[in-house]
């Protein structure tokens, strides 16, 4: 283990940044939000940011090529952007496990080589969570708040940082930094103890995921809850963006005029036209839209994925929904 | 306020005047109630009425439109402007509602709770004016005013302005809420400063169509930017130019009929002022039009639905700036 | 565009049928003189013009957009430019508050008769779009060639 006063921040951050983009949660007027370091640019102390870090490595829009007509003559051209190497600092463990969720949808046969590019690229540090709020239950999904996975994982004390390297890939880049002190193994396990402490507090750590997985399909599925529980949503798409491991989207060709563009955007299954065939589409009542992003994250992804399930607990959508209807609602009315 | 409401809830639910009751249901949290249709007496448990039932319910009454029985529903002053604009447009119909007009002195928003500290909220109390938080990291009393929602703190109206019965005593308008200052900065501006102030406003938008969605006024049966075959529809802003269009088109589209109800400012989760956008469109209507409210009154035509003789030119706009 | 090194606007013109449009007509048989930048769409009265309309004109590569219609009581349908009026009114401002250019969008009330005013229109317009430059603030990146 790695050590680094919290002074010297700074001087670590330039060190990254000097080699590769550095990314970090800065507070904004309204919450934090992962923003590319500058000079000066101080790491919010919120519990997590606004928007997920999946963004990232799945970005809302990207081009993916665009074909040139001439008479007769289409000519495909490859408007991929290569992915540049880059660190985003500050993820926190229940983001950490999402990059796993969206690995197992993007990197199996056949892998997503635009995601599989951003991955490579990319390092992820991650930091502990010290002041974890109400709206967190990542407990609730078997993540540790205060062992955050990653490439590098970092903890935050009193007067300095600590850092661990999981991987390869974040060994070279600690190996990098000259400025980092060694530090005993088990300097960071008083604030994990304090970060475990406050999460065995937390409202929700103790939710309940017994009446879900994989084998819960035919009771789930049929439940005559889902009326009442989707009567008031929106079929607005704000849950499925801010949450970290919704990974569906819709690729698209834009008539430019002189040519088309291709690219790709995220898409949301509370949408009308979400996954519209020629015959229209297959889920026509905003219930069974509803249904289909609980089922998924409960039932259909822990059914293909050995039983881990597809939320990480870190509370977004509990904060964005205009109507405050929320995954956790779900399943508490599901199982009462 | 809360067991009032439960109680003739109860009492037109027991008595058949009504089939449901559209309220608020309580939530995880003190702070999450979400709008819920109640049928029976013994569901009415979970009914809640606080300072965190924001929703503007009006929109719903959409969805009932086609359904047997009467609905009772609980309108604040702003959704009863909203219902008032939905009658106009026949979006609802008078005798298959029953209103309970219930006074509001503006709704408490959870992110300005936030703003001031308020993280691993356990628990809220309310008393008059002042709030007390209780959290993981201590406790927080908090002045109520302060952490109103953004759309309260410039309330045009405190007036329940259609019910069949209202409870407790009906506010009046408030000509002075201050509403336009905002917009009236931003005409003070610079087309380069203003310019700039959308592109860092719309730039956040992530689509999510929240704003939207919760719109009473947007009560299309199919959007135009949802509709593969309008040749605009987007599920995400592929350009800059497509955040502008999206959000100009959307204040077009509610322009004169837009109540200046605050919801699409609320829901935003990336908390753009999109309320300044309608916000224009009523100033300037109410300067060249005459002063028009919309969902004042039921039945009432729209500035953009009717026309003078004598309207000023489009190039007013320009000139008008000139004369600044 | 640039042509020769020297910008050119693009400009889009919705012409009412019944006015406008055989105002340019006009314009044409009596030889008169406007740029060629100009390209004309026709449409059955000034108020079919969505605000729409011209966003996508922006879009796909206009500098400038206006819209022609009978002059105000002359309405083959009695009162759509009426109705025009009032909301090119609001679309300009709405623009206007956007930090657009102003005089980027214009609307003119052009008769059958004023072949005369519709070159003359034209010819300013086509003046004061050069003087403003590319549309940037309006542009779609993607549509640029």
């Amino acid at each position: 283990m790695k050590k680094i006063a919290l002074t010297k921040l700074d001087e670590l951050f330039a060190a990254i940044a000097a080699s590769k983009s550095l990314y970090l949660p800065v507070d904004t007027e309204k919450g934090a939000k992962y923003t590319a370091w500058t000079e000066g640019a101080k790491l919010s102390e919120a519990t997590n940011t606004v928007r997920s870090a999946k963004d990232f490595f799945f970005p809302q829009v990207e081009d993916m090529a665009s074909f040139k007509v001439e008479g007769k003559k289409i000519e495909v051209i490859d408007t991929r952007k290569e992915a540049e190497d880059f660190v985003v600092f500050g993820v926190r463990a229940c983001d950490a496990k999402s990059f796993e969720i969206l690995d197992s949808v993007y990197l199996v046969d056949p892998v997503d080589s635009y995601y599989a590019s951003r991955r490579e690229h990319g390092v992820v540090m991650t930091l502990a969570c010290s002041r974890p709020t109400e709206t967190c239950f990542c407990k609730a999904f078997g993540i540790d708040a205060a062992e955050p996975a990653g490439d590098i994982s970092c903890w935050k004390t009193e007067d300095s940082l600590l850092l661990k390297a999981n991987t390869e890939k974040g060994q070279a880049l600690l190996d990098s930094l000259s400025m980092l002190e060694d530090a005993e193994d088990t300097a960071a396990d008083a604030v994990k103890a304090a970060t475990r402490e406050i999460v065995e507090k937390l409202p929700l750590s103790n939710l309940s995921t017994d009446a879900f997985g994989g084998d819960k399909l035919s009771a789930l599925f049929d439940s005559d809850k889902w009326e009442s529980l989707s009567e008031s949503c929106l079929a607005c798409g704000t849950c499925t963006f801010v949450c970290p491991t919704c990974q569906c989207y819709d690729i698209r060709d834009y008539d430019t005029g002189h040519g088309v563009k291709r690219f790709r955007c995220w898409d949301s299954c509370m949408y009308s036209d979400f996954t519209l065939c020629a015959h229209g589409n297959t889920r026509t009542t905003q219930m069974q839209r509803f249904r289909q992003r609980f089922m998924h994250k409960l039932v259909y992804y822990p059914a293909n994925n050995n039983g881990v399930f597809g939320c990480v607990g870190c509370g977004r959508c509990m904060r964005s929904c205009p109507i405050s209807m929320n995954i956790v609602k779900v399943m508490k009315t599901l199982e009462g | 306020m809360q067991e009032v409401m439960k109680k003739r809830a109860s009492e037109l639910l027991a008595d058949g005047t009504v089939v449901r009751v559209l309220g608020w249901k309580n939530g995880e949290f003190a702070y999450d109630p979400t709008p819920a249709v109640f049928q029976t007496v013994e569901s009415l448990e979970a009914f809640v009425y606080n300072d965190f039932c924001a929703s503007n319910l009006s929109k719903y009454l959409i969805k009932f439109l086609r359904q047997e029985g009467k609905t009772l529903v609980f309108l604040k002053p702003c959704d009863s402007y909203s219902f008032n604009q939905l009658l106009t447009e026949h979006r609802v119909i008078r005798e298959n509602v029953y209103i309970i007009g219930v006074p509001c002195d503006g709704k408490v928003a959870e992110d300005k709770l936030r703003e001031k500290g308020a993280e691993g909220i356990l628990g809220i109390e309310t008393e008059g004016d002042q709030i007390k938080v209780k959290t993981l990291y201590g406790d927080l009393d908090l002045n109520k005013k302060e952490c109103l929602g953004e759309r309260c703190l410039s309330c045009k109206s405190h007036q329940v302005v259609v019910f069949d019965e209202m409870l407790g005593e009906n506010g009046e308008e408030n000509p002075d809420c201050g509403r336009f200052d905002m917009v009236e900065k931003l005409e003070a501006m610079t087309p380069e400063q203003r310019f700039e102030f959308w592109r860092g406003e719309l730039s956040k938008c992530i689509r999510c169509n929240a704003c939207r969605n919760i719109c009473p006024a947007c009560s299309c049966e199919k959007c135009v930017f949802d509709n593969p075959a309008s040749g605009i529809s987007q599920k995400a802003a592929a350009d800059s130019f497509e955040e502008n269009m999206f959000h100009i088109i959307r204040a077009f589209h509610v322009a004169g009929r837009c109540t200046d109800c605050g919801e699409c400012s609320r829901v935003c989760p990336q908390h753009i002022l999109l309320h300044l956008l309608n916000r224009k469109f009523i100033k300037e209507m109410n300067e060249c039009y005459g002063e028009y409210q919309a969902g004042a009154e039921a039945g009432s035509r729209a500035p953009l639905v009717n026309f003078t003789m004598d309207d000023c030119e489009p190039s007013i706009i320009y000139t008008k700036e000139a004369g600044k | 565009m640039q042509v020769n090194n020297e910008f050119r606007p693009k400009i889009v013109a919705f012409c009412c049928n019944w006015c406008s449009y055989a105002g340019a007509d006009l314009a044409g048989t009596n030889r008169a003189n406007y740029p060629a930048d100009v390209k004309i769409i026709r449409v059955p009265c000034s108020c079919r013009v969505n605000p729409m309309f011209i966003l996508r004109a922006f879009q796909r590569g206009a500098d400038g957009v206006i819209l022609c219609g009978c002059h105000p009581g002359d309405c083959h349908y009695t009162t759509g430019n009426y109705y025009a009026r009032r909301r090119m009114t609001m679309l300009f401002s709405m623009l206007s508050y956007l930090g657009i250019e102003k005089g980027r969008t214009r609307v003119e009330w052009v008769s059958a008769a004023e072949g005369a005013k519709f070159a003359a229109t034209m010819n300013e317009f086509v003046e004061t779009i050069t003087a403003l430059g590319e549309n940037k603030r309006l542009e779609d990146l993607r549509c640029k060639k």
